[in-house]
């Protein structure tokens, strides 16, 4: 096993970075499109209803069949594996925000108002910081998942870790299959932990001292 | 006091506020929340709303600032119809201060109070040096309390910062919707007293929502008492209304014994105040001791820096310090002198010195009320209401 990884480190350091650069990326973009869809939902009532459905059945929906589905759509490569990380990646996200931004106590929007602050700065000085614990909490949920949605996107030939599982299980009996999937496995699970205590560490550098639990 | 108040030469900033034939129908409901309501506010005076719940009172309130548009009417604020301006422009020159102060959890005192002027554009100097200014004026300490957030601070100091934003852009109107509605009894008597001494100084316009009588009669120069459809019952002086209230709904709502309740219109300004030994901190307590004793007094009031009344100190417990010691708490003590006879009592009996502590503008010492005076004025006040009830009936 050693050997092996002395062997391929170059190869698995690339594996890994693109990996996280892809979850990274995606969750980045994720985030900004719930946060919109979410104010778009808070302001339309009916669409809260909508909104919930959709994330709570695109979650069931398995990657793998999605991936599927984005194949013809976009070819082979990095293309659907974005697309499927992403559609992943807002779920939680967006759910988070809705109950995030429904969230901020209505007689703090309205004293804003009262003070004659205009609803874009309402939302991003009032609405947006309050809500952020309960956003962030959605974001790294969200990272944790996409982490294993980006392996599979390996079957597309998307970039990352997943190649490894994906090899490995391909090359069943053969030498080193053990040890490839096993790279893949394990460095997905790590990264996923590294991730999450940046992210921990991130909410604690943005979010204000005074909603901070 | 600031440059940033155009100040009358008679300490009024506040302006005239007009309200014509003003409705406000909601649809799909059959009667008006607010039916044809006229009232014209005058420059410099506090007049209180005040109603029963679902009266229309705050509805009325927020069609100032167009948090509620009306259906019909118009509102002038110094001849000038508040529709004729952009919204947000004409709410950033009204205060708005609504129960439990509202603050922002996220910002700090000094970012929650800086944030009209932020709005209005005014620079980081000019904002911080207002936020000090205004800290100061609520009686809070400005090096003390500037960076604390609002949920490091008690339910009067979150209120007091209320107020403070209300007033941090000088507005020459300020809105108060409940303001002291969720304090315990003792600070709101405090809070209440500290606004009518912010009021004798600035001098704004102040359209106050209550449902508490009590509290319209000591804040109110004027008092507009509602019924439903926020169809006026009566608008006029406390004094007025007590003594002749217009109709059975005024007199209902106004309470049994409205001849008892003049006697919280008499202030602690109407008795003769009484001279006490004081102590500032940090000074002797020699000499200290010598003056109380001088005067005869087995107490002392101890004073801060700023001539703020900070506690009582038995002589026995000066005796055995060298300097006078800082108090305890950041409390102020004390009812202010337009404060009602009512709670200079209360104060005297929880104090246990048997006399209240009078302060003047922003908490300074003015002296005491003892027992005697307080009692003796109160039985004046209510042989005279009572001859003169006697007298009308």
């Amino acid at each position: 096993m050693w050997d092996y990884l002395v062997q391929e480190r170059a190869d698995i350091a690339f594996g890994a970075y693109q990996h996280t650069s892809l979850v990274v990326q995606c969750v980045v973009l994720a985030t900004v499109l719930a946060f919109a869809l979410a104010v778009l939902v808070t302001r339309v009532p009916r669409l809260e209803g909508v909104a919930n459905a959709v994330s709570a059945i695109g979650l069931t929906l398995p990657s793998f069949a999605l991936l599927g589905f984005l194949l013809p759509l976009l070819s082979l490569g990095t293309g659907p594996a974005v697309a499927a990380v992403t559609f992943y990646a807002v779920l939680p996200i967006l759910r988070n925000a809705v109950v995030g931004l429904q969230g901020v106590d209505r007689t703090l929007l309205e004293s804003a108002r009262g003070m004659g602050m205009d609803p874009v700065s309402t939302l991003v000085r009032v609405q947006l910081p309050l809500a952020w614990p309960v956003i962030l909490a959605g974001v790294r949920t969200s990272t944790q998942m996409t982490m294993g949605v980006a392996a599979i996107a390996a079957i597309v030939l998307g970039p990352g870790l997943g190649t490894y599982i994906f090899s490995g299980l391909e090359q069943i009996g053969s030498a080193n299959a053990l040890h490839s999937a096993l790279v893949g496995t394990v460095g997905v699970v790590v990264l996923a932990l590294v991730l999450d205590l940046l992210l921990l560490l991130f909410g604690r550098l943005t979010t204000s001292k005074g909603i901070r639990v | 006091m600031n440059d940033h108040s155009q100040q009358h030469p008679d300490g009024v900033s506040g302006v005239d506020l007009e309200l014509k034939d003003v409705t406000k129908k909601y649809a799909g409901q059959q009667t008006p929340a607010v039916d044809g309501l006229s009232l014209h506010i005058p420059a410099g005076e506090i007049v209180m709303f005040v109603g029963p719940s679902g009266c229309g009172k705050t509805t009325s309130l927020k069609m100032i600032n167009r948090l509620i548009e009306p259906t019909s009417g118009t509102i002038t604020i110094d001849g000038e119809d508040v529709r004729s301006q952009k919204v947000d422009d004409l709410r950033r020159h009204i205060g708005y201060v609504i129960q439990g102060g509202s603050l922002f959890p996220h910002m700090t005192v000094a970012q929650n109070i800086a944030l009209v002027p932020g709005l209005l554009g005014w620079d980081k100097k000019k904002a911080d040096e207002r936020v000090d200014e205004l800290l100061d004026l609520v009686s809070l300490d400005a090096g003390r309390y500037r960076d604390r957030y609002p949920r490091e601070l008690s339910g009067g100091q979150q209120q007091r910062v209320g107020v403070a934003r209300g007033l941090a852009a000088d507005p020459p109107v300020v809105l108060m919707d409940e303001p002291f509605g969720a304090v315990d009894p003792i600070t709101r008597q405090r809070l209440q007293d500290e606004l009518m001494s912010i009021q004798s100084e600035l001098g704004k316009t102040i359209v106050c929502v209550t449902h508490d009588i009590d509290e319209a009669i000591k804040l109110g120069d004027r008092i507009c008492i509602l019924q439903e459809g926020a169809r006026v019952a009566q608008y006029d002086t406390p004094a007025n209304i007590l003594a002749a209230p217009a109709d059975e709904f005024v007199e209902d709502f106004v309470g049994a014994g409205s001849s008892l309740k003049q006697l919280t219109l008499a202030r602690v300004s109407d008795v003769e105040l009484s001279p006490w030994t004081t102590v500032t901190v940090g000074e002797s307590s020699r000499d200290a001791l010598a003056r109380a004793e001088q005067a005869g007094h087995s107490s002392v009031v101890v004073l801060d820096s700023r001539k703020r009344p900070r506690g009582w100190t038995w002589l026995r417990d000066l005796r055995a310090a060298e300097t006078v010691p800082e108090p305890r708490t950041d409390e102020i003590l004390g009812v202010d002198r337009r404060a009602t006879l009512n709670d200079a009592l209360d104060d005297m009996l929880t104090s246990s010195h048997g006399a209240a502590i009078v302060t003047g503008r922003r908490d300074e010492f003015l002296g005491v009320v003892d027992f005697a005076t307080v009692t003796q004025q109160i039985q004046d006040a209510g042989e005279a209401a009572e001859r003169e009830a006697a007298g009308t009936a």
